[in-house]
């Protein structure tokens, strides 16, 4: 069994004893890939993100106006009367993106404010799952760990909560918070696995998440056959609806949608804000995230953190889970009941920058796209997709600083930094 | 040929890293660049190499000037490079490491190996190199690793060769080596120019000295210069070299370790079977060229080796196996030789870091929680006591230079009560006001009694600290010598000798 604790300096010059001593003498030893890349895409700052987000709307705003019939047509003697492109392509891409507001935050149309408002509560129960899975991504990103088994977290947490919701008879209260403890320590366990196969074997963590999905999905999909999840006397694997004592009451009164799950997931957000910045777990978690070596070297137990960050991980976007089947659909679930959160979950935590505020915030945006891609599709016809096409182009600013900094010609952090220090030594020696 | 650099200079954003150097190397001159870390004298090669371009000034070759846009115009040019890391692939053997870059082929596209290999033993035998044109780099001594870099340089007709720091990773027996054919390369007609920081070295070979700092030439200097007058020129203070101490005050021996192995994850035996004592209130140096097994020697220590056998007890308690944090709480400092891999978090506030080794209990976490003030409180007390030059607590660890990073190591390691202080390698890298620094509270720590371990590569630093001296070869111990025991054979034992033969053979030398 290989150590995965990196400790180059007790490896390598024992493989140099003698020939390439040198090597080992002063080259820094290269960090594992995974953990640079995640250093790398943490590092950016803020203004990466939301210029992330102006430069996917831009993008996308080309697409629309290159998908749009009425641009298309207009471009078909675009020499004889070019204003009409011109108008063709401002009408798309302001209509669109109007819908799009019109469909998370407010809708001017409607009379009432009452009514106006209501897309902006549909963009927070969006945003509720997005933002309790971000944060799960987000704290193992911090520890240096790739969770993208948000997937498999869920299903298993849905069907957790999803069984004691339907299944058990509680009284109010009581029921529910049974039910989401349920939910959020079935995600926990199925982070918690990921954590210790990495601890004890050296499994790396991408592999094992990824794997889990599945094993998670069929295992659902399979208790969705049999009495233990599927509802009596059908034939669709579908659970029965969640007994009312179960569900989270709605926050606004019963014209929203919006529910006590986001309660949840703010306090779920200011608990990782203290895990992270105030507590002495996450201190830990954070020395490990930056450097393991020196964490290891100064008597922090690494695999701990690792199996510990890795369960606490899994119950957070556990609460998606159970937001979801508490929560949005209540009705009962099937095995779509994850609708892709988990992977959204990896975009939330990248444009939050894994600082639990940044993913709240990134999780509002994300519900707002969600909430809004439908009416923009139902208002200007406009596919669903193109929203789809945005996140994926933040996702890939995000990814890429440099090209965000060098179409908006930011300075580059590393070299001026780099100077800078060196300033400093020569100037503090 | 005579090489001249004329009011270089070289900005990074607006820190100036050379400052209208000028520096002139005739022909058949060895001329040493001495500065302290960070003061720009890799810079400046780097311009000379082609790989920076600088902002001002003017690079001349026997008075024409020249532009270089990369090495390879530098290398045309007949500027040779021997860096301080080789840029040799070890799976090639010496032939084919030479012939790199520039490889001749046959009919076919086949190389051309056998000229490589007659290009080796021509320039081995012009200057008695014995190097075999078919060894593989990886099973060369780190000295003949370096001889292939030199002969890859004169195989493209260097007529200037540039030698980065060249000895940091020699024996002083090879360093001797370097120094001759240094010299036989200078009888030749190649000039040199020769980046150190060791005073030592510069005054055995250089024929004249320029010395840097913060990116100017504060002076030149002939090699009868004084160790003390070329020191206070580089770090622009007068600087004491060697380290004041007391005789040492010996208690009880501390420290006990009994026939220590260590097998590596490769099953390499890399400690073996090494037995030891430090005693309260000495410092026992552990001495050896790097890679020689102090490394996992003090890992093992420190309980960051998993295969260990033996046995070490600290004040009669037994403390193999136990966990890193058990060993820490039994009142264990560790300075790891690689500060930035090891000892700091550089993401992490100098705050931060000083808390790293005690981040579960008090006094910096109560219930769970981070004690921020308590936390804060102290390190601005300790930025002060260790003269740590930065602009506040919460300045990231990353940005400090190396000297104010390894004061942040010392400061929270000397800030436990320690039963027993290992400081690895605690001065690379460090220029001399740090070392001096680094030092004295090595020895202050010696002398409130503490047993001292300080394992060291830098033979300098060794004879500056040492009470008893252990010089470690091949993962063994091959003898512990009193602290005053001369250069030579220290030399002579890093090097495998035992120390009877050590003293019998440098008889010999003096005789």
């Amino acid at each position: 069994m290989s150590e995965q604790i990196p400790s180059r300096g007790q490896v390598d010059p024992v493989a140099g004893a003698e020939a390439t001593a040198p090597d080992t003498a002063e080259t820094p030893p290269e960090e594992p890939r995974s953990s640079a890349f995640l250093r790398d895409l943490m590092g950016g700052s803020a203004a990466i993100s939301v210029l992330a987000v102006v430069l996917a709307l831009a993008v996308g705003g080309v697409l629309i106006a290159l998908t749009n019939e009425n641009v298309q047509s207009a471009a078909g003697y675009f020499f004889s009367r070019p204003s009409d492109m011109f108008q063709a392509i401002w009408d798309a891409v302001f209509g669109a993106y109007r819908a799009l507001f019109q469909g998370s935050v407010y809708d001017f149309r409607r009379d009432t404010f009452a009514a106006g408002i209501r897309p902006l509560t549909e963009t927070l129960t969006f945003a509720t799952p997005l933002i309790a899975a971000g944060l799960g991504v987000a704290l193992a990103f911090r520890v240096g760990l790739f969770n993208i088994g948000g997937r498999g977290q869920m299903l298993i947490a849905a069907a957790c909560a999803g069984w004691v919701g339907f299944s058990l008879e509680l009284p109010y209260g009581v029921h529910l918070f049974v039910a989401v403890l349920a939910g959020v320590l079935g995600g926990a366990v199925w982070g918690g696995i990921v954590g210790l196969l990495k601890a004890r074997t050296g499994a790396h963590e991408v592999i094992v998440t990824i794997m889990l999905n599945f094993v998670a999905l069929y295992l659902v999909s399979f208790l969705l056959r049999t009495p233990v999840l599927q509802a009596p006397g059908s034939n669709n694997p579908k659970t029965p609806p969640m007994a009312d004592t179960a569900v989270f009451p709605p926050l606004l009164g019963p014209g929203y949608n919006v529910h006590a799950g986001l309660l949840f997931v703010i306090a779920a957000t200011i608990y990782v804000w203290y895990l992270l910045g105030r507590s002495s777990m996450g201190f830990q978690f954070r020395a490990v995230g930056e450097n393991p070596n020196a964490a290891r070297v100064a008597g922090i137990n690494v695999k701990n953190v690792y199996v510990t960050a890795m369960l606490i991980s899994g119950g957070l976007v556990g609460l998606a889970g159970v937001s979801q089947v508490l929560g949005t659909i209540t009705t009962g679930f099937g095995a779509g009941i994850d609708a892709g959160i988990g992977f959204d979950a990896i975009t939330v935590a990248l444009l939050g920058r894994s600082r639990p505020w940044g993913v709240f915030f990134a999780g509002i945006l994300f519900g707002a796209f969600k909430a809004g891609g439908f009416s923009m599709q139902a208002a200007e016809g406009i596919p669903v997709d193109i929203v789809l096409v945005v996140q994926s182009l933040i996702v890939l600013f995000i990814a890429a600083p440099p090209l965000v900094r060098t179409i908006f010609r930011l300075p580059t952090p590393g070299q001026p930094a780099a100077a800078r220090s060196k300033k400093m030594k020569a100037v503090t020696t | 040929m005579k090489l001249e650099l004329r009011g270089i200079t070289k900005r990074f954003g607006s820190f100036v890293a050379n400052d209208h150097i000028s520096l002139t190397v005739e022909p058949g001159e060895i001329h040493a660049l001495l500065g302290e870390n960070g003061a720009g004298k890799s810079t400046l090669m780097n311009v000379l190499y082609g790989l920076y371009r600088a902002e001002e000034g003017a690079i001349l070759l026997d008075g024409t000037e020249q532009h270089f846009a990369g090495p390879g115009d530098a290398m045309n040019a007949g500027i040779g490079m021997v860096h301080q890391h080789f840029m040799l692939i070890p799976v090639f053997t010496v032939a084919e490491n030479v012939m790199l870059g520039h490889e001749k082929t046959t009919f076919g596209g086949r190389l051309d190996l056998a000229s490589a290999r007659k290009t080796v033993l021509d320039i081995s035998a012009r200057f008695g190199f014995h190097v075999d044109p078919d060894a593989l780099v990886e099973d060369l001594p780190v000295g003949v690793q370096q001889r292939v870099e030199i002969i890859k340089a004169l195989s493209r007709d260097a007529k200037v060769l540039v030698f980065d720091e060249p000895t940091a990773v020699l024996t002083p027996q090879e360093t001797d080596e370097l120094i001759v054919i240094m010299k036989q390369l200078r009888e030749a007609g190649t000039s040199i120019v020769f980046i150190t920081h060791k005073l030592r070295e510069v005054r055995e070979v250089a024929d004249r000295i320029t010395i840097i700092r913060l990116g100017k030439v504060v002076g030149e200097a002939l090699p009868t210069a004084s160790n003390k007058e070329l020191a206070s020129l580089m770090v622009g203070r007068a600087v004491e070299l060697t380290v004041e101490k007391e005789p040492a005050k010996v208690g009880e021996a501390a420290l006990v370790v009994d026939n220590l192995s260590v097998v590596d994850i490769h099953g390499q035996m890399v400690v073996n079977k090494v037995n030891f004592e430090v005693r309260s209130g000495e410092i026992l140096a552990i001495a050896g060229v790097q890679g020689n097994g102090q490394t996992e020697l003090t890992e093992a220590l420190l309980g960051l080796q998993d295969r260990v056998t033996g046995t070490i007890t600290l004040d009669g308690k037994p403390l193999a196996g136990l966990s890193v944090r058990k060993v820490l709480d039994a009142g264990v400092g560790f300075v790891p030789e690689d500060r930035q891999e090891d000892g700091l978090v550089a993401e992490f506030t100098i705050a931060e870091n000083l808390m790293l080794d005690r981040s579960t209990r008090e006094p910096f976490v109560k219930a769970g929680s981070l004690q921020l003030n308590a936390l804060a409180e102290f390190a601005e007390k300790k930025i002060v006591e260790f003269d740590i030059r930065a602009q506040g607590i919460t300045t990231n660890v990353g940005r400090l230079s190396g000297g104010n990073q390894q004061k942040v190591v010392l400061a929270r390691e000397l800030s436990r009560d320690l039963r027993l202080f290992v400081a690895a390698q605690p001065t690379r890298g460090l220029d001399v006001g740090s070392i001096e620094f680094v030092h004295t509270r090595i020895v202050q720590t010696r002398d409130a009694g503490t047993p001292v371990i300080v394992v060291s590569t830098e033979l300098d630093e060794v004879v500056a600290l040492a009470d008893r001296i252990a010089v470690m070869y091949r993962g063994g111990i091959v003898g512990i010598v009193p602290g005053d025991t001369p250069r030579e054979v220290l030399g002579l034992m890093m090097a495998g000798a035992s120390h009877a033969e050590a003293t019998g053979d440098s008889a010999v030398h003096t005789a």
